[in-house]
């Protein structure tokens, strides 16, 4: 009975929506019995006439949660709703737009913006007319029977849009799809995308757009979500109420930016969510865990990233700095993030400030900077500590990667696993911590070092 | 209209040629209408085991005719079950490690060994009419060409871009309409090599298929294979240099009539980026493609065809999306499962008894045997490899830096590596005979004329593979004679060099049951061999020695492969890769 009625209220708060997302959740089962959360809880509504961006650093889960939202792929726990009924029994009509544009290069242009309709029975020359308007729509007009290998990136993505608008989906969903562009092409694709939307010259309700680059989202969007990550969930949820067209450089757009940039930068007070603990197996929360996650960054970019501040007088915004260095934020937070962790600068409000360690660091020349990063990382990052610890230990100073795997296989995903490895291995091994044999894929302690331990166990 | 190649067509002029090129084409058809009907008429017939071979040159195009037939057929044959079969496995994660380990084995398993159960079993499924002998012989072609097929339409839709899959699904593609669109095209550029590789396998066989004794039943089938056998038989050896005369011309006229042609055509759907600049042409192709009839004909019946299967399965239901699961497993196929489990276990059960039950009169003797025969034909399996490897890797290397000779060393090569080594035997072993050599090293010969190939191509591929700024480095620097070959010609060809050798490795195993054991001019000459003991078993119909000698073979095959050569595989892909 109850649950009847929930349904029924289901229903009708989602009249208006045309998709609804209800606490629908991501997690990986581990061999382990853990279960690794990559999105926790969220619930997600996306209604007619908004172009609605979903940002967030990579990690976040930006894209499994479009494609949760899309049908593609089944939630782990909670329901999708379209139009209130089930997304899986539902007549869903919606068009995704690939970061890799996704056309099949064996067939041109034509045959490639026919086809989802051909899937759906409509007659050749129908099928033809309405391809060419569609063709034609986005600036391809002249360029049906060219094979898509012969055209630039922005005139393929022109070809995945025009595939996408001709089925005339209700919600148009975009997966990244002008990061594998050029800065000017990306623009003048957007600008476009703007026109064609706000002339109604597209037949779509909404728009939902996955991006990590902040001012497009803020360029484009009616409404954004933040995501944070470790396991995604909604940081804030806003709308934007900058009429279009936006300048970039006014101040409400600089402010709304900058805003973000705080929000992403601000550390988590609590976990967004309990976890949930319902089918009885024992799910992680990754904030409360054992190792940090290691932000993926070279020890050169984050030397290089302490000099910049270091010449701007030790305090900077970070949407200043990202701007300067052209970079995006996924480009540009692993290495915050990882000068951070290794206590060479603090992030407050936005503003990143130098620290002593991390001033000492910068202005050192590069065998004293291996040593002091080497300090750091052996006095802040646990599993550095442990493999050099066991590599002490140890009679014969060599361990297996393998040993380490194992112990991060409880915390991360398998993917995951390998990407902490190979951050720890660079960082290792430019701090000297130890040496490792690719070939063997075993720990070794460096020659000196070794000598070192010997001798020390002589005496002992 | 439908502009199908715009830029072949710009070049050409349209002249008259068009109509003689129709007439051309028109006059093919006729000519494979007649053949189909002559060979019904022949398969209806009553069933001659024995077909007396004549030795005179107008039965030649006759026999040429029907052996390219049967292969013909038993390449159709393989192609559909190998998109079957890889499509069953890519897309039943359930069963997916067992098909695949399965097709691991089968691939072990020499031609001959499936001689006995096909031939018995289509000539008693058949009685009374030649189609059963002759499709028994199909069958046994089919195996030697089966398998590399299975194996690249599969790992081809295992490689497909997660986002084109997406996109299918996305824009609810049917089933069919993603067979035809994503994944054969995504497959097409594998299966047009694999397939001159499995045709030359398939000629590899025939020589040894047309022409049998199993226990006291002879079998003399019409064609090229027999024809060759026979003239070896009584040592005519006019007849045999015809015989493979002809056999080169088929080859040399199949690469240029099918698969440049193919090769050139598959070449739109090389899942790439941007057009690369090295095509291979094909003049047959661009000739093709002026004329109106092919360029219009198959476009206009395929898409009368396909309209309405498209347009009923869009109104099915079922095309709606569906979303698929990571991580959960649906509980749907559960019982089909099951059952079908239960039915493999049952037959496998019945098949382990039949054997143990047939294997009863196997004798110690006979064992020590065959366990002798396995060492002799190990090494001599890897001495045929050792020897390939130290003429080809000079050779190789010599032609892959120098691409002059590249150029024309390789379609050459090319041709002379799908020339079936089977032909030559027969003539290596007429010489072996009048110089006295025994077939023990005999057949170490014999296997080299089939397996060298394999490694002289990859390693020339290899060699021209090794960025040039690399050697200049090695240049710069005035790199010893022995610093060059240690740290930067072997480095660079090894990924090449051990796929060569993998394959040439599978081959040479294959090629012992012919090279160990073979009849001319009236004699058995035979050594100690695994292969040498399936052959002279099958000739005397002792079944179980047969099975006990596959068995070993696969045996050792399949855990060479997973011992040595998978490890050296992984050590290829991540030490000596060339990135960038």
């Amino acid at each position: 009975m109850l649950e009847a009625a929930a349904q029924i209220e289901v229903q009708r708060s989602a009249g208006k929506a045309i998709i609804q997302a209800e606490k629908i959740e991501k997690y990986y089962a581990q061999p382990s019995e853990n279960r690794i959360q990559v999105i926790a809880p969220t619930d997600l509504k996306i209604v007619p006439g908004e172009i609605l961006a979903l940002l967030g650093p990579s990690g976040s889960g930006k894209s499994t949660m479009l494609r949760m939202l899309s049908g593609l792929s089944r939630p782990s726990a909670g329901h999708v709703y379209w139009h209130g009924q089930p997304i899986s029994q539902a007549r869903v009509n919606v068009s995704i737009v690939f970061q890799s544009f996704a056309l099949f290069p064996w067939m041109t242009v034509l045959e490639n913006v026919e086809a989802p309709l051909q899937a759906r029975g409509v007659a050749p020359e129908e099928r033809r007319e309405r391809s060419l308007r569609m063709l034609d729509t986005v600036g391809l007009d002249g360029f049906q029977s060219a094979y898509p290998k012969e055209l630039s990136g922005g005139m393929r993505q022109r070809v995945g849009f025009a595939r996408a608008l001709v089925v005339e989906p209700e919600v148009l969903f975009m997966d990244e799809p002008f990061s594998a562009l050029d800065v000017l092409t990306a623009e003048n694709l957007r600008s476009e995308l703007l026109e064609l939307w706000s002339k109604k010259t597209m037949p779509t309700q909404a728009v939902f757009l996955v991006t990590h680059n902040i001012e497009e989202a803020v360029l484009l969007a009616d409404r954004i979500i933040v995501l944070g990550r470790n396991p995604g969930h909604i940081r804030t949820d806003f709308r934007v109420e900058i009429p279009q067209p936006r300048d970039r450089k006014a101040p409400a757009f600089l402010q709304l930016v900058d805003y973000i940039y705080k929000v992403l930068t601000k550390p988590e007070e609590a976990p967004a969510q309990v976890p949930d603990q319902q089918a009885g197996r024992r799910v992680r929360d990754q904030r409360q865990m054992k190792y940090q996650m290691l932000p993926h960054a070279r020890p050169g970019g984050i030397a290089g990233l302490l000099e910049l501040l270091l010449d701007k007088g030790g305090r900077d915004d970070i949407y200043r700095l990202a701007d300067d260095l052209a970079f995006e934020i996924d480009d540009l937070f692993p290495i915050v993030e990882a000068a951070q962790l290794l206590g060479f600068l603090k992030i407050e409000e936005g503003d990143v400030s130098i620290t002593p360690a991390g001033e000492q660091f910068a202005n050192s020349e590069i065998l004293r900077q291996k040593e002091l990063f080497r300090d750091a990382a052996l006095e802040n990052v646990l599993l550095l500590r442990q493999i050099r610890r066991a590599l002490e230990t140890k009679s014969n100073h060599t361990v297996p990667e393998e040993f380490f795997l194992d112990m991060l296989d409880e915390q991360f995903s398998e993917d995951e696993c390998q990407r902490q490895m190979e951050t720890a291995i660079t960082w290792g091994r430019y701090a000297e911590i130890f040496d490792f044999d690719a070939s063997r894929r075993r720990f070794v302690l460096p020659e000196a070092q070794e000598e070192e331990a010997a001798a020390s166990e002589e005496t002992e | 209209m439908r502009i199908q190649h715009p830029f072949a067509r710009t070049l050409i002029t349209v002249r008259t040629w068009p109509v003689v090129i129709d007439l051309v084409v028109a006059l093919c058809g006729l000519a494979v209408f007649f053949g189909i009907i002559h060979m019904a008429r022949y398969w209806w017939g009553t069933e001659t085991p024995v077909v007396p071979i004549s030795h005179s040159l107008r039965a030649l195009p006759l026999y040429a005719f029907y052996s390219i037939a049967r292969i013909t057929l038993a390449y159709l044959l393989s192609l559909v079950f190998a998109i079957s079969y890889g499509y069953f496995a890519a897309y039943h994660p359930r069963v997916e490690a067992w098909m695949v380990a399965v097709l691991d084995i089968l691939q072990s398993i020499p031609v001959l060994s499936f001689l006995p159960p096909v031939v018995l079993a289509m000539v008693a499924l058949i009685p009374g009419h030649q189609l059963g002998i002759e499709l028994g012989v199909i069958l046994l072609i089919f195996t030697g060409q089966v398998w590399n097929l299975a194996f690249s339409f599969y790992s081809s839709l295992k490689a497909i871009p997660r986002e084109m899959l997406e996109a299918a699904r996305i824009y609810r593609y049917s089933a069919w309409q993603r067979f035809w669109q994503l994944e054969m095209p995504y497959a097409a550029i594998g299966l047009v090599w694999n397939s001159i590789v499995s045709v030359a396998g398939g000629w590899f066989a025939l020589m040894l298929c047309e022409m049998f004794t199993m226990g006291d039943r002879n079998f003399r089938l019409p064609g090229l294979g027999s024809y060759m056998q026979s003239a070896a038989d009584s040592g005519d050896l006019d007849s045999l240099l015809i015989g493979i005369l002809v056999v080169i011309l088929i080859v040399v006229a199949t690469d240029q009539l099918v698969w440049r042609p193919l090769i050139a055509w598959s070449d739109k759907f090389k899942f790439e980026q941007v057009e690369s600049a090295d095509r291979v042409t094909s003049p047959i192709l661009e000739w093709l493609r002026r004329s109106p009839l092919l360029n219009s004909l198959p476009g206009t019946i395929w898409s009368r065809l396909e309209e309405p299967i498209y347009s009923r399965l869009a109104r099915r239901a079922e095309t709606r999306l569906h979303p698929y699961d990571e991580d959960a497993d649906s509980r749907k196929g559960v019982i089909g499962f099951w059952a079908f489990l239960a039915v493999v276990g049952i037959a496998a059960c019945w098949a382990v008894f039949q054997a143990a039950y047939m294997l009863r009169t196997v004798t110690w003797a006979d064992l020590r045997l065959l366990l002798e025969g396995a060492a002799a034909t190990f090494l001599r399996v890897n001495a045929a490899l050792l020897i390939s490897a130290l003429w080809t890797i000079p050779v190789g290397v010599t032609i892959g830096f120098n691409p002059r000779l590249a150029r024309f060393v390789q379609p050459f090569a090319q041709v002379m590596a799908s020339v079936p080594a089977s032909a030559f035997y027969p003539i290596l072993l007429i010489g072996l005979i009048r110089f006295g050599g025994g077939l023990g090293f005999g057949s170490i010969a014999l296997m080299l004329l089939g397996t060298q190939w394999y490694i002289l191509f990859n390693v020339i591929a290899g060699a021209m593979s090794i960025p040039s700024d690399l050697r200049e480095v090695s240049e710069l620097y005035r790199f010893t004679p022995f610093q060059r070959w240690t740290q930067l010609i072997l480095p660079g060809i090894f990924p090449y060099l051990i796929t060569g050798m993998v394959t040439a490795s599978g081959g040479a195993w294959n090629a012992s049951v012919m090279a160990e054991y073979s009849k001319v001019k009236g004699e058995t000459l035979q050594t100690i061999g695994l292969g040498a003991q399936i052959s002279s078993a099958t000739d005397h119909g002792r079944f179980p020695i047969i099975l006990l000698a596959t068995v070993l073979i696969s045996l050792i095959v399949v855990s060479m492969n997973r011992l040595v050569w998978r490890r050296l595989y992984r050590l290829a892909e991540t030490r000596f890769k060339l990135e960038g």
